[in-house]
C-alpha cells in the first residue's frame, strides 16, 4: 500500500491535476519537436550509398542532395529550398537510424 | 484371432505417432521449459475427455529429400474434448516434429477442427508452438496460412475462439492468433512477431533481442496483442479454463449460469471512494465490491491499464464490465483503452453478454503523440462499439463524467438502457476549473484579486454543475442513487432487460473506424 502511494504523482488533464499512477507507456512517449527545416533527417532507416554535394555547395531546390539506402530502395534524398549546405553530418556508406540529422543547411 | 492382431497392430501404430517427434526431440523440448503438444492438451482439458482426429496423417512435401522424411500426424494434434463438461474443438502444434512448422496436411488438420467446431457451435483452443511455414512446401503452407485466417474470420462472432501462444509463432503465423477472440502468452516462453530480430538488424540495422522484440511481456503491456499473461504454462491453462466457464458456447446460446452469490466484500462501496474528487482508487474494488463472490477475472489487466474490462457474474449470469481506472492516468480514454474497450464490448455482443459501464474518467489523454497516433479514430471505436451493441448496457457514472467521455462511456445518448448515477457523480463538459477559466474568463481578468475571484467561480460551478442533477432533470440520468444500492439495482436492471429486443436497420455490416 505504502509502495503504490510512493508511485502517484500529480497528473494535468485540462486544469485539474489528479492524483495517479503512469504507465510505463506513456512515461517513454516521444516528446514532440518541432521539426527545423534547415535539417534533413532521415526518414527511414537505411544506408547512405552517396552524397552528391560537398559543404559550401549552394543548391537549388529539388536537386539531389544524397541517396539513401532502405529496404532494398534507392531514396533520392531532395533539397526542400534554394539554399547552402552548411554541414555534412554523414559518410558514404554509413548506416542511419530513423530520424537522423543528416545534413544542415542555411 | 486375427481380429486381435489387427488390434495389436493399430496400438502399435498409435503409440509411434504419439510420441511425435521422438524421445530426442522431447527431451529437447523439455529443456526449454515447455510441455509437449500432446501433455498440454492433457493438462487443459477434462481428463480422459480428449478424442484425437487425423493421427495418420501423413505430410505432402515431395521436395528437396521430403519425401523420405517421416513426420508424425505432420506436427499438430487436433481433437475434441471438454472443459468444465463444455465442448471444445482444440488444435496444438507440436514443435518436436519438423519444429511445429506448418506444412499442407498439417494446415488442413487445422482447418478441419476449424470447420468442425464451427459447425458444432462450440469454443476453439489453438495451441501455437511452431517455427512458420515449412519452406520446403512453398506455396502450399502460405495457402494453409490463408485458409486458417479465413475460417478465424468466418467463425469470429459466431463461436469463441482462444489462441495460446507456447512457443515461437512468427511471420504469417501471428495473424491467426490476431483474428481470435482471446490470446493467451507464457512469460519467456510466447514469442510473437511478423519480422524476427535477425531480419530486422540487416534491413534496418537494430539490434533487439526476441523478448524485447516480442515476449511475453511485451504483448501484455505495450502492443496489446494478448490478453493473459501467465508466469507458467500450468497457470496459463487455469486462466484458459476460467474464461471457458464465463462465455457462452457460441452465439446463439447464452454463458452457462452459476448458482447466484453475495460478493465477499463487506463494508461500505461508498468507503472505497475518496471523498476529494482529484484522488484516486481501484475501481476494481467497486468491481469486487457488485460482482457475485467478489469474483471478476480480468482482462488485458496489463495493457492500457487505465480502464478495466472482465468478466464477473450478476446473480450467476455473466456480465461484462467497462470501468475507467481513475489509478493509472487518472482513468483518461487514450488510442489504447480505447482499441481495449471497444472490442471487449463488441465481444460481449457478439456472444449476448450483458455489459455494466462504470464511469469515472476526466476526458480524453491531451497530447500530440496521442493526436498524431489517431486518438479521433481510436476514440471512435468506443462510441460505435457501445451503439453497436443492443445487449442490454447499463451505466453507473461513479465520479466524473467529462466532455466526450461521458458521451463515449454508454451514456444514454448511445443507446444505455439504464443511466445510474451516484450522488458524487459530476456530469459535466469539463471539469469546474477549465469550464470556470472559460465561462468567467473576463470576469477573473478584471478582478482585483484573479485568483480569488477564479476560485469564487470555481466554487460557483461547481456547485451549479458539478453533480447528476442537471442531467437528471433532462432525464438523462434515470435515477441519482446510493452506493449501497448500486448491486441491487444492477441486478433489477439485467433482470428486467433479459427480452430485450432492439432491432436495428437491415445491412451487411457497419463500418466501424478501424
Amino acid at each position: 500500500m505504502s509502495k503504490q502511494k510512493h508511485e502517484l504523482v500529480d497528473f494535468a488533464v485540462t486544469a485539474r491535476k489528479y492524483k495517479t499512477k503512469l504507465t510505463k507507456k506513456f512515461i517513454n512517449r516521444k516528446f514532440y519537436v518541432d521539426p527545423n527545416p534547415f535539417e534533413i533527417e532521415s526518414h527511414i532507416p537505411g544506408t547512405i550509398i552517396s552524397l552528391k554535394v560537398k559543404e559550401g555547395d549552394s543548391v537549388k531546390e529539388g536537386k539531389v542532395l544524397l541517396i539513401l539506402e532502405a529496404m532494398k530502395m534507392m531514396n533520392k534524398v531532395l533539397m526542400p529550398f534554394d539554399g547552402t549546405i552548411k554541414k555534412i553530418l554523414v559518410t558514404e556508406g554509413q548506416r542511419v537510424p530513423k530520424g537522423c540529422i543528416m545534413i544542415e543547411l542555411e | 484371432m486375427s481380429l486381435k492382431k489387427n488390434i495389436l497392430e493399430l496400438r502399435k501404430r498409435k503409440e509411434k505417432v504419439q510420441l511425435g517427434g521422438g524421445e530426442k526431440a522431447i527431451e529437447k523440448q523439455m529443456a526449454m521449459g515447455k510441455m509437449t503438444a500432446r501433455s498440454r492438451i492433457m493438462a487443459l482439458l477434462d481428463n480422459e475427455s480428449f478424442t484425437e482426429y487425423d493421427l495418420f496423417v501423413e505430410h505432402e512435401g515431395r521436395d528437396f529429400g521430403m519425401d523420405k522424411k517421416e513426420l508424425h500426424g505432420d506436427g499438430v494434434i487436433i481433437g475434441t474434448g471438454t472443459i468444465y463438461g463444455a465442448p471444445v474443438g482444440i488444435f496444438a502444434q507440436d514443435f518436436t516434429v519438423a519444429g511445429g512448422s506448418l506444412g499442407l496436411m498439417h494446415a488442413r488438420k487445422i482447418t478441419k477442427i476449424m470447420d468442425h467446431a464451427l459447425k458444432m457451435r462450440m469454443p476453439l483452443i489453438g495451441i501455437n508452438d511452431s517455427g512458420g511455414a515449412r519452406i520446403q512446401e512453398g506455396v502450399n503452407s502460405l495457402a494453409g496460412y490463408g485458409e486458417i485466417f479465413y475460417r478465424n474470420t468466418i467463425a469470429s462472432g459466431v463461436i469463441p475462439q482462444i489462441s495460446v501462444i507456447l512457443g515461437p509463432c512468427a511471420g504469417g503465423a501471428v495473424y491467426s492468433p490476431a483474428l481470435t477472440d482471446f490470446v493467451f502468452v507464457v512469460d519467456q516462453i510466447s514469442k510473437m512477431f511478423i519480422t524476427g530480430p535477425n531480419v530486422i538488424k540487416t534491413v534496418l540495422g537494430e539490434e533487439i533481442s526476441m523478448e524485447e522484440l516480442g515476449g511475453a511481456r511485451v504483448h501484455a503491456e505495450i502492443t496489446g496483442n494478448a490478453h493473459f499473461f501467465a508466469n507458467s504454462e500450468m497457470e496459463c491453462f487455469e486462466q484458459i479454463k476460467k474464461l471457458i466457464s464465463f462465455i457462452p458456447w457460441s452465439n446463439t446460446v447464452r454463458a452457462k449460469v452459476f448458482p447466484p452469490k453475495e460478493p465477499k466484500f463487506k463494508g461500505n462501496i461508498e468507503d472505497i471512494i475518496p471523498s476529494d474528487p482529484k484522488q484516486p482508487y481501484d475501481v476494481r474494488d467497486v468491481i469486487k465490491a457488485i460482482v457475485d463472490d467478489s469474483d471478476f477475472l480480468e482482462i488485458q489487466e496489463l495493457f492500457a491499464a487505465n480502464i478495466v474490462i472482465g468478466f464477473g457474474r450478476m446473480n450467476g449470469q455473466t456480465t461484462g464490465f467497462v470501468a475507467n481506472q481513475p489509478l493509472v492516468l487518472a482513468g483518461v480514454l487514450d488510442c489504447d483503452s480505447s482499441d481495449k474497450a471497444a472490442r471487449f464490448i463488441r465481444f460481449c455482443n457478439a456472444f449476448n453478454i450483458p455489459i455494466i459501464t462504470l464511469e469515472d474518467m476526466p476526458g480524453y489523454l491531451p497530447g500530440v503523440d496521442q493526436e498524431h497516433a489517431g486518438v479521433i479514430r481510436h476514440g471512435a471505436k468506443v462510441l460505435y462499439a457501445y451503439s453497436e451493441a443492443t445487449v442490454p448496457k447499463i451505466t453507473v457514472i461513479l465520479r466524473k463524467a467529462y466532455g466526450g467521455g461521458y458521451i463515449a462511456m454508454n451514456s444514454r445518448h448511445l443507446g444505455a438502457d439504464f443511466m445510474f448515477a451516484w450522488p458524487t457523480a459530476e456530469i459535466a463538459v469539463m471539469g469546474p476549473e477549465g469550464a470556470a477559466n472559460i465561462i468567467f474568463k473576463k470576469e477573473i481578468e478584471e478582478a482585483e484579486d484573479p485568483d480569488k475571484m477564479r476560485q469564487i467561480k470555481v466554487q460557483e460551478y461547481v456547485e451549479r454543475f458539478a453533480n447528476p442533477y442537471v442531467a437528471a432533470a433532462k432525464g438523462y440520468v434515470d435515477s441519482v442513487i446510493e452506493p449501497s444500492e448500486t448491486r441491487s439495482l444492477l441486478l433489477h436492471a439485467i433482470e428486467v432487460s433479459s427480452h430485450k429486443d432492439d432491432q436495428r436497420p437491415f445491412k451487411k455490416h457497419g463500418i466501424p473506424p478501424f
